[in-house]
Formats: C-alpha cells, sequence, structure tokens
C-alpha cells in the first residue's frame, strides 16, 4: 500500500493546476441548465479543448492526453478545488464516451469522439419515459425497420432529458423487436436531435432552471450506422452506460472534497453560534467526503489490477448521492433563517449558492437508477439476496 | 498511489481466519462467557506459535517487526471471530509501546515473553478506566497522569470487577504505586507514548469492529436467504433487502478509512491521529447500524441467547464505545479540520487532550 503520489502525478497536478487557475472564468458561470449559461459554458468546453484539458483520459488522437486513471482523478480534483464551471458536456464525454470505446465500430469511434470532445456535438440521454423511469425496461418507444432506406424509423417520446433543449444528439434505448418485452429486443441508437420527426420541448425543474427536455420522436430515420452494439442487444449496452453513471466517472471524489472543504470555508465564516449537532453534521460531511475519496483510491486499484467493479458502482451511487444532500443540509443548518435566501437577494450567503446546490443534490438520489433500486441491485447482484417473486 | 495490500499480508489474514475458524467458533466465544477467567490459554499459545501474539515485537526480541499495514486486517479477523483475548492491547498497544518508548530493561524483560506467547497484556488508559482481561495477564501497562508503567500483575490489586454485557469481557480497576522501575516514559515522552498508544489501541479496536460487522451481515444475509415467511425467502421482501444494502454500505465505507488509519500510523503522516479518529468513528457507527439491522431481520430468533448473533452485537456494543466513541472522534476531527468553535474564547492549548475529554 502506498498512499502517496508518485513524481509524475505531482508534475501532472501542478500543470494542472496552473492551467486552470490561469483560465477559469473569474466569476461563476451562470448555470449551464440554462440557454444563456449553456452557451457561456459552451465557450469554455471549447476552450478546455484546444488546451487538451477536455478528455485528459482520452487517446491523443480524439482530442486527450492518454492520462492514466490516477491522473484523471488528479485532475477531477484541481477542477473542483478551483471552481471550474460545471461540465455541460458530461453526458456525453462521461456516459456515452466509455459505452462508443467498448461497443463502437471503429468508424462510430473516429467519428463521434473528436466531434464529442471539441463540443461540436452535445449529447442528452435518451433513456427514460413516461412509463420508464426506474422500470427502465418497460421501454415502449420503438424503432421500425426500413429496409429501402437501409436504417430505422423511430417513435416514441423520451422525457426527463437533461439539457436536451440545447443538445445536437440523444443516446436511447428503442425497443427494434415488437414482440418482446421487457429488456430483450432493444437497440441503443445515437440520434441527431436535427432530423425529421424530432421535436425537442424545453421545461422547467425544481431548482428553477430550465433543464429538462421531453423529446417526441415520429418516424424519424437513422441509419443502420448510427446503432450502438448489436441489433436487439440494446440492454446490455445500456447497463455498461448506467454502470458509468452510477459509478466514478460521472461524479468524481474531487466534487465532493471541494464542496465538503467549502462548507468547511462557510464554517469558519458562519458558525458562530452554531448548535453542536450544526458542528457535527458539518464535519460528518467533510468526513463523508473524505470516506468517498478513499474508497474511490481503493476501486481504482482495483480496476487498475484488472477487476471489474459491476453492480458494486451501485454503492458509489448510494453514497455520493446521499452524502451530497446531506453536505448541503448542514450548510443551509449553518445559514439559519438566511437558508432560504437565493440569487442576488440582499441577505444572500454566496449567492444562494447552497440552496441552489442542496436543491440539485435532491436530483442525486432519483437520476441515474433511483436509490431503492440501487439497494435492490446491491442485495441481490452484491450480496446474492434472492429477487422477489413476481418482479417487485 | 495503490490502496490495496501485500499478497504477504493477505496471506497471513487469512491464515488468521483460518486458525479461529476452528479455535475461536461461536461455542469456544461461550465457553469464555462461562469459564473463571473468560480466557482460553490453548488458544493464545496456538495464535503465538503462529506468530499473531508476537508480530509487533521487533525481530531483536523474537518477533515479526510488523506494523499497522500488517497487523490491521489481522485484528479484523479476530474481530470478525470475536476473539476474547487481549489481541488489541498485547499486540497492537502493549508489545510497539515498550518496543518504541520503552528502556531496554523494560524491552529486554518483556518483548521476548510476549513475543514467545508467555506474558499477556492488559492496558489502561484515559477513556478506559477498566482493564479487560486484567484477571488472566500477566503485565499491566498503566497510565498516571503523563507516565506509563510497566507493572507485573503480581504487584497490584485488582478490585471493583466489573461486569460486562459482553460475557467473554472481565473488566477490573486496579490499585497500585509507580516505582521508577516500572516507567516506561514521563514527562513529554510519557504524553508522546500514551498519545501514540491512544491511537494504536483505538486503530486495533476499529479493525476489530469492522470483522464485527462484516460477521454480523453475513450471518444476517445467510439467515435472510434460508428464512421462509409467507411463502418466500424473507431476503426476497425489499424492506429488508434495504436494511442489509444499507449495512453493506456502512461497512464498505468504513473499511478503506480504517485500513487508510493504518498506513497514516504506519508511516508516521501528520495527519494520522485525525485519520485515526475517522476510522474509530465510522468502524463504531458501521458496527452499531449492522448490529441493529442483524437483529432486526433475524427478528425473535436473533433476540435469544441461543442463538450465536448476541455474542458479536455485544463485542460490538463494548468496542464502539471502548477507545473513544464515535461521537468523541467525531469531536477530535473538528478540532482538526475545523479548529475550535468560531468565536469562542481562544484556550490555552490542552497538553493531555485525551485526559480532560475522557476521563
Amino acid at each position: 500500500m502506498d498512499l502517496t503520489w508518485s513524481d509524475s502525478e505531482a508534475a501532472f497536478r501542478a500543470e494542472c493546476r496552473a492551467w486552470l487557475e490561469a483560465n477559469v472564468p473569474a466569476s461563476p458561470l451562470p448555470s449551464g441548465d440554462t440557454a444563456d449559461g449553456f452557451a457561456l459554458h459552451l465557450e469554455w468546453e471549447r476552450k478546455l479543448f484546444d488546451a487538451r484539458w477536455a478528455v485528459v483520459s482520452w487517446p491523443a488522437a480524439y482530442g486527450g492526453r492518454d492520462a492514466t486513471l490516477w491522473e484523471w482523478l488528479i485532475f477531477e480534483e484541481e477542477y473542483y478545488r478551483v471552481g471550474a464551471p460545471q461540465r455541460v458536456t458530461q453526458n456525453g464525454i462521461f456516459l456515452l464516451a466509455p459505452t462508443i470505446f467498448e461497443f463502437g465500430t471503429q468508424e462510430q469511434q473516429d467519428h463521434y469522439l473528436p466531434r464529442m470532445a471539441s463540443a461540436e456535438d452535445l449529447w442528452c440521454q435518451g433513456w427514460s419515459e413516461p412509463n420508464a423511469g426506474s422500470d427502465l425496461a418497460n421501454v415502449r418507444s420503438k424503432a421500425v425497420r426500413d429496409d429501402a432506406a437501409g436504417g430505422w424509423r423511430l417513435t416514441g417520446q423520451k422525457t426527463w432529458t437533461t439539457r436536451g433543449a440545447f443538445c445536437t444528439h440523444l443516446f436511447g434505448l428503442f425497443r427494434t423487436d415488437p414482440d418482446s418485452e421487457r429488456h430483450k429486443g432493444l437497440t441503443y441508437f445515437l440520434v441527431p436531435l436535427d432530423a425529421d420527426g424530432v421535436t425537442v420541448r424545453g421545461f422547467g425543474r425544481l431548482d428553477g432552471d430550465e433543464g429538462f427536455a421531453e423529446v417526441f420522436l415520429e418516424d424519424a430515420f437513422v441509419p443502420d450506422a448510427n446503432v450502438l452494439g448489436g441489433v436487439d442487444e440494446g440492454w446490455g449496452v445500456a447497463m455498461a452506460t448506467t454502470g458509468s453513471e452510477r459509478g466514478l466517472t460521472l461524479r468524481s471524489p474531487g466534487r465532493f472534497t471541494a464542496a465538503a472543504a467549502r462548507l468547511v470555508d462557510l464554517y469558519r465564516r458562519h458558525g458562530h453560534g452554531a448548535a453542536p449537532s450544526s458542528r457535527e453534521a458539518v464535519v460528518q460531511a467533510w468526513m463523508d467526503a473524505e470516506a468517498y475519496q478513499l474508497y474511490t483510491l481503493q476501486d481504482v486499484t482495483r480496476i487498475v489490477d484488472g477487476e471489474a467493479v459491476g453492480a458494486r458502482s451501485s454503492l458509489n451511487k448510494l453514497w455520493w448521492s446521499e452524502l451530497d444532500v446531506r453536505l448541503h443540509e448542514a450548510a443551509l443548518g449553518l445559514l439559519g433563517p438566511r437558508g432560504e435566501l437565493i440569487d442576488a437577494s440582499p441577505g444572500s450567503v454566496d449567492a444562494g449558492s447552497w440552496m441552489k446546490g442542496f436543491e440539485f443534490a435532491l436530483a442525486g438520489p432519483i437520476y441515474a437508477g433511483t436509490n431503492e433500486i440501487q439497494r435492490n441491485v446491491v442485495a441481490e447482484r452484491v450480496l446474492g439476496l434472492p429477487r422477489a417473486k413476481g418482479g417487485r | 498511489m495503490r490502496f490495496a495490500f501485500s499478497d504477504q499480508q493477505l496471506e497471513f489474514a487469512a491464515a488468521v481466519r483460518d486458525l479461529l475458524a476452528s479455535c475461536c467458533t461461536p461455542a469456544h466465544v461461550r465457553e469464555c462467557w462461562d469459564n473463571e477467567t473468560g480466557h482460553s490459554p490453548e488458544r493464545w499459545r496456538q495464535l503465538a506459535d503462529m506468530g499473531v501474539v508476537g508480530m509487533t515485537v521487533p525481530e531483536a526480541h523474537g518477533g515479526l517487526g510488523m506494523n499497522e499495514l500488517d497487523w490491521v486486517l489481522v485484528l479484523e479477523e479476530t474481530g470478525r471471530a470475536a476473539l476474547p483475548e487481549p489481541i488489541v492491547e498485547t499486540v497492537a498497544v502493549g508489545a510497539p509501546m515498550l518496543a518504541e518508548f520503552g528502556p531496554t530493561e523494560l524491552a529486554d524483560r518483556w518483548l521476548p515473553a510476549i513475543a514467545a506467547g508467555d506474558v499477556i497484556v492488559a492496558v489502561q488508559h484515559q477513556g478506559k478506566p477498566y482493564l479487560a482481561a486484567a484477571g488472566y495477564a500477566d503485565l499491566l501497562l498503566l497510565a498516571s497522569g503523563n507516565e506509563m508503567h510497566a507493572v507485573p500483575r503480581a504487584d497490584v490489586r485488582l478490585v471493583e470487577e466489573q461486569t460486562s454485557v459482553d460475557g467473554a469481557r472481565r473488566l477490573f480497576g486496579v490499585d497500585w504505586h509507580r516505582t521508577p522501575g516500572t516507567l516506561i516514559a514521563g514527562g513529554e515522552g510519557g504524553y508522546r507514548t500514551i498519545n501514540a498508544s491512544f491511537d494504536r489501541g483505538a486503530l486495533g479496536a476499529a479493525a476489530q469492529l469492522i470483522g464485527l460487522a462484516d460477521r454480523m451481515l453475513e450471518m444476517t444475509v445467510a439467515y435472510a436467504k434460508e428464512r421462509e415467511q409467507f411463502g418466500a425467502p424473507i431476503g426476497s421482501f425489499q424492506a429488508v433487502k434495504h436494511h442489509l444494502a444499507d449495512a453493506l454500505l456502512a461497512v464498505e465505507f468504513a473499511r478503506p478509512v480504517v485500513y487508510r488509519a493504518a498506513f497514516s500510523l504506519a508511516t508516521g503522516g501528520a495527519d494520522r491521529s485525525r485519520d485515526v479518529s475517522m476510522a474509530k468513528a465510522y468502524a463504531s457507527d458501521a458496527a452499531s447500524a449492522v448490529s441493529k439491522v442483524a437483529l432486526q431481520c433475524h427478528g425473535a430468533i436473533g433476540y435469544t441467547v441461543e442463538y450465536d448473533l448476541h455474542l458479536f452485537m455485544k463485542r460490538a456494543w463494548a468496542l464502539a464505545s471502548s477507545w473513544g466513541d464515535a461521537a468523541w472522534h467525531r469531536e477530535r476531527v473538528a478540532m482538526a479540520v475545523l479548529g475550535p468553535v468560531p468565536g469562542a474564547l481562544p484556550v490555552e492549548p490542552d497538553p493531555d487532550p485525551l485526559g480532560e475529554t475522557l476521563a
């Protein structure tokens, strides 16, 4: 066991830090989940790409630096430490890209990955439907074969699609075998949102941003080249993506250790007269972020050794999503009556970012598979408990 | 960066697990509830023969010269088996204290005998006023103010025998007098001895709590797969599944925190006391939470003394509050990370924080 960084890793950290400190916008950008904020975030993404910091762990040919998993963790830690903008490209680079690396043809990799890294193509996720949320296998959207045109015609409705109104492409599951049920007969499609027959409508989220969208498809045509993995094999491909979403690629520990450091700073500024229970909540949140960091270092060591994380990624998701809620609750506890003040309200603290962060954190136990589903996955696939009779 | 144990460390822990699976079964633990001392001399001998008892004794004194990273998994195994003997006191605390801080005469006198399995150690510190295993220990490590002493049991009077909820734990107060010949360290060195030993004891208890929690979870998962109600295994019901998933979450996130604390102690890291406190807080909380889930999912059978679960639960309760409980350790982390309560009047640094807080 050696929990120290090597000289080359320390040098990589210094290089990240120097560039980020010189380039991160001086004042925070407006939320990337609004139309104006999204445009500003795109400028930032392109700046990251030009300096080759957009996708550090990818091959150089696709715009990366061939960074190791350890270096990626270091980059993420530095990224959040300086308070750099949210990654509006995250659903592409962190969720779809690992799946394209695993299942994509050479042509698909060469076509999609560079355009994703440079934020030319902007990807949103098309999993959920009005009747397929936690029960993802209940997908009804269908793809009908069009042999003459050499592709598929998609019909159906996707919803709760984050930043769907601002993106250019959607990845999602469609039923290609009309006689199939549940997780059989599904196919993973890559869908340009400007295709004929696709309509996107944005709508507001609980936190006030219009970051959600619903996507309607009516006989929208996509060519065969837009199938990722095999026809009728989409479930297995999609599970690889959800593994990334639950696990470490979407939520690196740096995000939470940085938030915990900000909470400690808030405590120093606003902890006067705080109740002992508030102090305890603050230190517990700090410890929980630290524990996530340690758990991740252990997991990454396993991955480097060639072990698969598999269903254990559900443990990750439970931890980071619930720690994020507790961390923001601890902050609001320190703010007392000022906790409810948001935006530029004269009495607000840190521009109301703690309430905004709390609202965002509350989505964590819901998206990427609700935490109830994650607990079922842990119980059945990690602990080996029997499935319920008759499904759930 | 590499957060994993060496093959040698894993193999040693696995060998200890195998040994304890045969000599420290729940039936054996029950024998220690019922016998006069709470101790099995044969088992101690077996552990000594394997090298476990002397693992932290320096090689020059006949031991294996191992450190915290080497023993943390072994201590976890002793927790998994609910081993009644004072392995934390002897291996994690006692031998390193004598080797690191004691004068040569004391080290020469006691360390080879510890490694040989002939001397068992009991430890007293400010957070733990009663000595476990003092009834059969040969050597007592006793604190007095800023001094630490190594006193043969024959030279003290055991008083006030206490009754623990864990029937295998026999606790005593001790009546003794300091003599120059028993002094391990005093003054500044005494504080360092006391603090370093406290951290090692807290880590040892944390490692045992991880093992206990893991064992209780394993028992409960096995039971939930087998026990049927309403025509189905109770483990197929979501309410039970979610309890058990939460229990696993608590254990699996406490584990790396405990292992990191072992690394910090073994390498003399600047934040080692903070890291140990995190470890003890998580391990105490995890074992307490798992014990409640285990009992709840077992239902009434778990509430009987015939069933083994209570042997592990009671040890977990005892250890969770021994060597500083979760709340005490959280506050020690808070002092390290947050500093004092903002706006509080500045206070002089406390030369004996453990004594003040825990006494």
